[in-house]
């Protein structure tokens, strides 16, 4: 599939507004401003556009549950607090073509009633607000941004809101709380957003990718969108390629494509690394269950992904080759977990440190039998036992890789230490993982 | 006295575990900005100016490398909130430090991808070159030596960040490379992020 959001990423001079508008930049917002707002959100359901920060949700739908007769204000929020472990795309849309997201935010709004898009952008990405706040600058001088847009009386302007180093600020109602000026932690859900969500306010919280999505629709039409991939998937993915591959990378392509060609296609991953075999992937950023070798032959499609027992997530996949041992891997993750657990919900809090403990002692040659029954009692009492998804991510590692490698935790149990301990992790373990 | 019979007042039962931040010098934002400060507060509804209590601490910090609590009342009194307020966002968000830092903040990201491409040796090597555990800061405040979350880069693994600028395809063997060059020509040594195109 020709590239449709990352056509232009690599030319010199390809995030200004100057060549955004030589290759027909904005004319989805022209067109949209130009449609009601139930027509826009319309187009949107028709087109089947789905949520690209990882659950998948149908945006139209997300639309059109804003409550539009309230008489607050309404608000976008975007998700540019791209955090999830193996997930680099909204990175490359923002640095490499940020009109397009100024354009997916605007016609977000119009679809709405919304008169303000905030930006909420995770705080590591200095250098990338520093070019969405240039181009932003340059949007809002061309008239493009702020008052009278275009000449059709719409208002409406966009501002980036810089975080400060929360994983959990990419839940969608903490991104809300943080960006209130308080702690990135959930609320209790309902209310939902799209009733009440910034500042009590109806909202609708998109992730950067969806709405880049958005322009596409509008000026191609909710067929030309749906016709890219398979049913219920349509339109362009992102794909971010890491670990043990040749070429990794982000890559766009339809959802037709299969996680094997993902991997294996010189196009896309180029294979596992020299001389080494795959012996697992986690396709959806680090919160989703691995899938095995053989389990690749699927489209990496939202259902696709689904019908082999994970998900797609954030189209994040890590891919590990046969030195990866399992035990460490999913110490790794949990230390990720225990470390961002925003501290809201006991279980996930309390359960997250322990699931890491009890991994860390596995993984040094002290773990015992009954720890894996104790690994799995954590797990299975934090997984929907929280108020966000978080709990869940963070009891899958643990889950997906005693039940997929349940020998290789027995393995280090019996023989008192690791068993696969890989030339490119530290030798000494503890200064490695605290 | 005591409100329980067997926790009498000495006796080190009542005193608080909590850390307290650092007091520090007497802080006041610099003219320049509390002006920009004013400007981001436009950008949320006049009620809502706690929304701007991230972009003030970055802005303290900034003036003064990391927040105290003299800072933090700063910051207050900026976005009218309490300073228990202020202090809440500065221990939740790992990007606020409360103690001074070295000139050069090296962040290795210790998350799956990165640490399946080395990760975890070149904090190894990083630490042994520096001699600082991660978390530590040297004597002269030159290097600090933090290991930080997946920085979403992972294609380009394994990614340092050092202050606002990153990095990439740091291998553990090159550790020493990275701090002769910050130490020569600071962020000018780094590879940044390699979205930028070649020509622009």
């Amino acid at each position: 599939m020709e590239p449709i959001l990352t056509k232009y990423v690599k030319q010199p001079g390809g995030a200004s507004l100057d060549f955004y508008m030589k290759v027909g930049g904005y004319e989805g917002l022209r067109k949209s401003l130009g449609m009601t707002p139930d027509q826009v959100v319309d187009v949107v359901k028709q087109s089947g556009l789905r949520g690209r920060g990882g659950a998948g949700f149908p945006t139209g739908m997300k639309w059109q549950f804003v409550d539009k007769k309230s008489p607050k204000p309404k608000y976008i929020c975007c998700n540019a607090d791209e955090s999830e472990p193996g997930t680099f795309k909204d990175h490359v849309l923002m640095e490499r073509n940020p009109h397009l997201l100024f354009e997916g935010c605007l016609i977000a709004c119009h679809a709405i009633g919304a008169k303000v898009a905030y930006i909420y952008i995770r705080g590591e990405f200095y250098h990338v607000q520093q070019v969405l706040e240039r181009e932003l600058a340059k949007a809002r001088a061309a008239g493009l941004v702020g008052k009278n847009i275009m000449g059709t009386g719409f208002d409406c302007d966009i501002f980036v809101h810089r975080g400060a180093g929360a994983y959990e600020a990419g839940e969608e109602t903490a991104l809300i709380e943080s960006l209130e000026g308080k702690k990135a932690q959930p609320r209790l859900k309902p209310p939902f957003p799209a009733v009440a969500g910034l500042y009590d306010c109806p909202t609708a919280v998109n992730n950067v990718e969806t709405l880049c999505n958005v322009p596409f629709i509008i000026t191609e039409g909710a067929e030309a969108f749906a016709k890219l991939g398979p049913e219920k998937n349509g339109g362009p993915k992102l794909y971010c390629i890491s670990g043990h591959v040749k070429n990794p990378g982000v890559y766009e392509t339809s959802m037709h494509t299969t996680l094997r060609e993902l991997i294996y296609d010189p196009k896309f991953g180029g294979g596992i690394r020299g001389g080494h075999q795959l012996k697992c992937v986690i396709p959806g950023g680090s919160s989703v269950p691995v899938l095995l070798p053989e389990q690749l032959d699927i489209p990496a499609s939202f259902d696709g992904v689904a019908s082999a027992g994970s998900m797609l997530g954030s189209a994040g996949l890590i891919v590990m080759d046969e030195t990866t041992c399992m035990v460490w891997a999913a110490q790794n993750l949990l230390y990720f977990y225990k470390h961002e657990s925003c501290g809201k919900c006991t279980p996930c809090r309390e359960g997250g440190d322990w699931l890491h403990k009890l991994l860390m002692k596995i993984e040094r040659g002290d773990g015992e039998m009954r720890d894996l029954d104790l690994l799995l009692s954590v797990a299975n009492n934090i997984a929907g036992k929280t108020l966000c998804a978080f709990g869940d991510a963070a009891a899958t590692p643990v889950l997906t890789t005693i039940k997929t490698f349940r020998a290789e935790y027995e393995a280090h149990i019996r023989e008192g230490r690791c068993t696969l301990p890989a030339s490119w992790r530290a030798s000494h373990p503890v200064l490695a993982a605290h | 006295m005591s409100f329980h019979p067997l926790m009498e007042y000495g006796a080190g039962h009542h005193q608080s575990a909590r850390v307290l931040p650092e007091e520090g010098p007497a802080f006041q934002f610099t003219a320049a900005n509390l002006a920009k400060l004013e400007e981001i507060c436009t950008r949320y509804p006049a009620e809502r100016r706690k929304s701007a209590i991230i972009a003030a601490l970055y802005l303290a910090q900034g003036q003064q490398g990391y927040i105290t609590l003299s800072a933090m009342r700063a910051v207050a009194a900026a976005i009218r909130c309490s300073t228990a307020e202020v202090e809440d966002i500065v221990y939740f968000y790992t990007m606020f430090y409360t103690r001074p830092m070295g000139k050069h903040i090296v962040m290795v990201c210790r998350t799956l991808s990165c640490a399946l491409a080395g990760a975890e040796r070149v904090t190894e090597t990083l630490s042994k070159e520096l001699g600082l555990r991660p978390g530590e800061t040297d004597a002269n405040r030159e290097f600090s030596l933090l290991e930080v979350e997946c920085l979403g880069a992972c294609d380009r693994a394994p990614v340092v960040g050092v202050n606002d600028d990153w990095h990439e395809c740091q291998q553990p063997e090159a550790a020493k490379a990275l701090i002769d060059g910050l130490r020569a020509a600071g962020a000018g040594s780094l590879t940044g992020c390699h979205l930028k195109v070649a020509g622009e």
